[in-house]
C-alpha cells in the first residue's frame, strides 16, 4: 500500500440519511488532503478523470492550497476554462509557468497553461541544431502531428511534467490531464503515438534504401514495392516523403519518441507521485474512475484518493422525497377543493382573508396581491407546493448519487474519497478555488452525523 | 425531410443519445432507418445496451408501428480495404497489408483519408436501393464527432486535398460533397442550456454555413423540469417566511412556529429555490442566444432515472410531438 493510501482514515462512515430509506450504509474511507498536500515527500500529484468532471479545477485549488499552505508548488494547467486562466494570470499562452498573485501566506503558487504546439516544437529546437531544427518544423507531417494528432496533446502533458520536474524549482507539481473521455489515455496515448512514430512499418515505409541491403529483410522487399506502390496511390508521394524526411531528421538528433515516453512513465511510478482521480457521482464517470484505479493498482502507481466533485445536497434532507410530494399534493389538492366550493378543505390555518378566486394554475399572470402588498394565501400554497416538488427532485438526484457511489464504493472499498459540493456558479477566481480547497479538505469535518 | 441526418454538438452533450433516438423517431411507421457511428467508441451498443457492433449493418430495434433500427459502426480501417479490394483487386495482399498494419498507418497519417471513408460509407448507404429502385433505408442517422471537428471532418474535398492528387479517394471525395452539401444532408447541434456549448453551438453554425454545408436544427438537451416559474420566484420574493410555514403545517408537514418541523423546513427550502432561480435565470439567457440562431429549435427533457432503452423510446415520442418525422 502506498504511503498516501495508508494516510487517509480508516473512518466508518455511516449515511447521514438513513432515515431516507433509500441510503444505505457505505463505509468508505475518508480522503484527507492536508496531510498529503503538506508531505515533503509528496512531488507530484497527477488529477485524472474523464471530460468536464473538474480536473482542471481541482487540480487548481489543490496548488493553491498547498501554496497557502507554506510550499512552493507549480499547476500545470491543460485546458483551463478561460476565465478561470485569466483570474490566475496565465492565459497569455507562453508556455512558461507564471508566478500567481493574490495568494496568501508565505508559499507560492506558479501556473501555467499547456501549449502543446510549442512544446513540440521546443522538443524539437533542443534536440537539433538550428538548422535541421528548421527543416522539423518547417515539413508539413510535423505540423500536423504537432498540431493534434491523436496523443499528441497527451505525450506533450507527459513532456512539460518531465520538463518541470528536471527543473527542480518547485516542491510540488499539480499536473491536470487532457480532456479524453477516458482517463486511460493520459497513461495509455502516449505510448501509443510513441510506438506508432517509432514502429517497424514507419521506418520500412520510409526509408527502404536503408535496410534494402540487410539480410532478413527479403521477404519484406518483396511487399515492399507494393505496399508504397499502395500507399503512395491513396496519400500521394509526397506525404510519404514528408514522413520520411520528419523521421530520418528527428531520428538522429532525438533518440527515439518511444524511450522517451517510457522514461515519463517511470516519473509517474516514481515514489513522491500520487494520483487523485476526479469523479462526478455519475454512472459513467464513476465507470471510468473504477477503470483507472484498477489500472493504477496493475501498474503499481500510487493512488491517493477519489474526489468525488460536484455532489448534490439540501439541507432538509429530514424529508424525504416521497413526503414531500405527498404534502405538495396535499396543498395542491386543498386548492381545488377551495376553488370548487369555496370552502377551506384541508386548510385549518387562521389566514384566509385576502384570499382570492384566481384561476391559481395560471403560471404566466402574476398571482393577485392581498392589500398588504403580500401574495395571497393561494399564492402561497402554489409556491410552497412548488418548493416541495424542487425539494422532492433534488432528494431523488441524492438518492441517485448515493446509489452511484455505493457501487463505487463497493467495488473499491479501498480507495478514500473526498466528496466537494456542487456549487451554484462555476470555479473560476482564487476565491472559488480556495473554496473548492477547503471543502476538500473539510471532508472529515464534515462527517454525516455532525449535520443536524 | 433529409435522408441524411448528422448529429454533432459539444461533447458529452448527448449526440449519440439523440441520434439513436431520432433514428428511432424517423424508424415509425414502417420505416427503416440506419444509425452509423464513426468514432470507434461503440456508443450505440452501450445504449442499447447489446453486444459490440461489427462492421457490418444489424437489426438493433424495432420501433412503434413497425419500423426497423439498423446500426452500423464504421471502422476506418475495414472501410479502407474495401475500397483497396474494389479498386486494385488486392485479394489476399490487402489482408497483408492490414496484418502489418499498413492500413492502420495510412488511416492515422492521413486523417483526411480516415474521414472520406467514414463519410463515403455513410453516404453509399443513403443512396444505396434495392431491386426494385427504392432506397434501402429511408434515413440514415450519423452520431458524428463533435463541434470542433465537424466542419473538418464533413469537408472531405479540402481534407483530401494533400492527399493524392488522383485515384479513388479523390473520386470519392467528390461524390460524398455532392450528397453532403444538397438538401440530401442536415448537420444537426445539441447543446445544454449552458453558456459553453451555447456558445460552441453558436460557433458551429457559423463555421458550417461558411463551408456551405446544410445547418438543420438544434436540440437541446436534459432540459430540466420547470418547478417554479417567474411569477412563482417573484411570489417567493415577497411572501413572509411565516406565511410558507403557515402553507408547510397545513400540507401536513408539523408545526408553524418557531422551531415547529414545518418552520425549520423553510429556509433549506428557500435556499433551494435560491438556486433553482439562479439556474433558472442563466437557462433563460441560453433560450435567448439560441432563440437568435433562428433555427428549428427542439428540447428534450432530462430523464430523471437515467437513460436506459426505454428511455430512448420516451425521447424519440418526444421528437415525433414536436414534428420531427420520417417521410421520404
Ligand atoms: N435526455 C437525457 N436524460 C438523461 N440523461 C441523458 C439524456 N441525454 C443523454 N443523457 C446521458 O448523458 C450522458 C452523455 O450522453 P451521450 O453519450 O449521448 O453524449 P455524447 O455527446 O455522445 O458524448 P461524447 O461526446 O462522449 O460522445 C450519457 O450518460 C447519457 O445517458
Ligand atoms: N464543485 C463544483 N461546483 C460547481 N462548478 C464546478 C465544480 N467543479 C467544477 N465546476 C465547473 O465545471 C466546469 C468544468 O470543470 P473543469 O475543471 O474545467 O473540468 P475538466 O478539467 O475535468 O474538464 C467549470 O466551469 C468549473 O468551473
Ligand atoms: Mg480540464
Ligand atoms: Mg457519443
Amino acid at each position: 500500500m502506498s504511503p498516501h493510501a495508508a494516510r487517509a482514515a480508516e473512518t466508518g462512515r455511516s449515511s447521514a440519511h438513513a432515515q431516507d430509506g433509500t441510503r444505505r450504509l457505505a463505509p468508505a474511507r475518508v480522503l484527507d488532503v492536508d496531510p498529503l498536500l503538506d508531505d515533503p515527500g509528496t512531488r507530484i500529484i497527477v488529477c485524472c478523470g474523464s471530460g468536464g468532471v473538474g480536473k482542471t479545477t481541482t487540480a487548481a485549488a489543490l496548488g493553491l492550497r498547498a501554496a497557502e499552505r507554506g510550499r512552493k508548488v507549480v499547476v500545470l494547467t491543460i485546458d483551463p476554462a478561460r476565465r478561470l486562466a485569466q483570474s490566475m494570470g496565465i492565459d497569455s499562452l507562453d508556455n512558461v509557468p507564471r508566478r500567481v498573485k493574490g495568494t496568501e501566506g508565505d508559499g507560492e503558487l506558479h501556473a501555467m497553461m499547456l501549449d502543446m504546439k510549442r512544446t513540440f516544437d521546443e522538443v524539437v529546437e533542443a534536440h537539433a541544431d538550428p538548422e535541421r531544427a528548421a527543416a522539423i518544423l518547417a515539413n508539413p507531417f510535423y505540423q500536423s502531428l504537432s498540431a493534434g494528432f491523436a496523443g499528441t496533446q497527451e505525450y506533450m502533458a507527459m513532456e512539460k511534467l518531465g520538463q518541470l520536474r528536471a527543473r527542480d524549482e518547485w516542491d510540488l507539481i499539480v499536473v491536470d490531464t487532457p480532456p479524453s473521455r477516458s482517463a486511460l489515455d493520459f497513461l495509455d496515448a502516449p505510448k501509443r503515438l510513441g510506438s506508432f512514430l517509432d514502429g517497424r512499418l514507419i521506418r520500412l515505409l520510409t526509408a527502404p534504401a536503408k535496410l534494402g541491403g540487410r539480410a532478413g529483410m527479403k521477404f519484406l522487399n518483396v511487399g515492399m514495392s507494393m505496399m508504397t506502390g499502395t500507399l503512395g496511390k491513396l496519400l500521394g508521394g509526397q506525404l510519404l516523403k514528408d514522413v520520411q524526411t520528419f523521421v530520418a531528421a528527428m531520428d538522429t538528433t532525438f533518440g527515439g519518441f518511444r524511450a522517451r515516453a517510457d522514461a515519463t512513465y517511470k516519473l509517474l511510478q516514481a515514489p513522491g507521485t500520487a494520483f487523485l482521480v476526479v469523479a462526478a457521482p455519475e454512472r459513467d464517470a464513476l465507470r471510468e474512475a473504477a477503470y483507472f484505479v484498477e489500472r493504477l493498482a496493475a501498474e503499481r502507481m500510487p493512488l491517493a484518493g477519489l474526489v468525488l466533485n460536484r455532489v448534490h445536497g439540501s439541507g432538509a434532507d429530514q424529508l424525504s422525497a416521497e413526503r414531500a410530494l405527498a404534502a405538495a399534493e396535499n396543498l395542491e389538492e386543498s386548492r381545488i377543493v377551495d376553488q370548487g366550493d369555496g370552502k377551506a378543505g384541508l386548510r385549518n390555518s387562521p389566514t384566509q382573508q385576502g384570499r382570492s378566486d384566481s384561476s391559481a394554475h395560471s403560471s404566466v399572470a402574476p398571482e393577485p396581491e392581498s392589500p398588504a402588498g403580500t401574495p395571497s394565501p393561494d399564492a402561497v400554497d402554489q409556491v410552497t407546493a412548488g418548493l416541495l416538488r424542487l425539494h422532492a427532485e433534488r432528494m431523488q438526484l441524492l438518492a441517485r448519487e448515493q446509489r452511484t457511489r455505493d457501487r463505487f464504493t463497493a467495488r473499491h472499498p479501498e480507495v478514500a474519497v473526498a466528496e466537494v459540493p456542487a456549487l451554484p456558479g462555476d470555479v473560476h477566481d482564487l476565491t472559488g478555488l480556495r473554496d473548492i480547497g477547503n471543502r476538500l479538505a473539510d471532508n472529515r469535518r464534515e462527517l454525516p452525523g455532525t449535520d443536524g | 425531410m433529409s435522408r441524411l441526418q448528422v448529429v454533432s454538438g459539444k461533447g458529452g452533450t448527448g449526440k449519440t443519445t439523440v441520434a439513436a433516438a431520432l433514428a428511432l423517431a424517423l424508424a415509425t411507421e414502417g420505416k427503416r432507418t440506419l444509425l452509423v457511428e464513426v468514432e470507434g467508441r461503440q456508443g450505440i451498443a452501450q445504449l442499447f445496451e447489446t453486444e459490440a457492433l461489427p462492421y457490418e449493418e444489424r437489426k438493433i430495434a424495432v420501433a412503434p408501428g413497425g419500423g426497423e433500427v439498423y446500426a452500423l459502426a464504421i471502422d476506418p480501417e475495414l472501410a479502407l480495404l474495401d475500397y483497396l479490394q474494389m479498386f486494385y483487386k488486392l485479394g489476399s495482399a490487402g489482408r497483408a497489408l492490414k496484418r502489418i498494419g499498413a492500413i492502420d498507418f495510412a488511416t492515422t497519417i492521413a486523417p483526411g483519408l480516415r474521414d472520406v471513408l467514414l463519410t463515403g460509407k455513410a453516404c453509399e448507404a443513403v443512396r444505396r436501393k434495392d431491386r426494385s429502385g427504392r432506397f434501402v433505408y429511408d434515413h440514415v442517422v450519423m452520431d458524428a464527432p463533435p463541434t470542433g471537428r465537424i466542419t473538418r471532418f464533413l469537408n472531405v474535398n479540402d481534407e483530401v486535398a494533400g492527399l493524392a492528387k488522383i485515384g479513388p479517394i479523390h473520386n470519392q471525395a467528390q461524390s460524398v460533397m455532392q450528397v453532403l452539401k444538397s438538401p440530401e444532408t442536415a448537420v444537426h447541434l445539441v447543446t445544454l442550456l449552458e453558456e459553453m456549448p451555447v456558445q460552441e453551438t453558436a460557433d458551429g453554425i457559423a463555421e458550417l454555413r461558411a463551408a456551405r454545408l446544410p445547418v438543420g436544427r438544434v436540440i437541446v438537451n436534459m432540459v430540466r423540469p420547470q418547478v417554479l416559474d417567474a411569477a412563482d420566484l417573484e411570489v417567493l420574493r415577497t411572501a413572509p417566511r411565516t406565511a410558507l410555514a403557515r402553507s408547510l403545517s397545513t400540507a401536513g408537514l408539523g408545526g408553524a412556529r418557531r422551531g415547529g418541523s414545518a418552520e425549520q423546513l423553510v429556509e433549506p427550502l428557500l435556499a433551494q429555490a435560491e438556486e433553482y432561480a439562479e439556474r433558472y435565470a442563466l437557462e433563460q439567457e441560453q433560450r435567448a442566444v439560441l432563440g437568435e440562431l433562428d433555427l428549428p429549435l427542439h428540447e428534450l427533457p432530462l430523464l430523471a432515472e437515467g437513460m436506459d432503452v426505454a428511455g430512448l423510446y420516451e425521447l424519440a415520442r418526444e421528437l415525433r410531438k414536436q414534428g420531427w418525422q420520417g417521410g421520404s
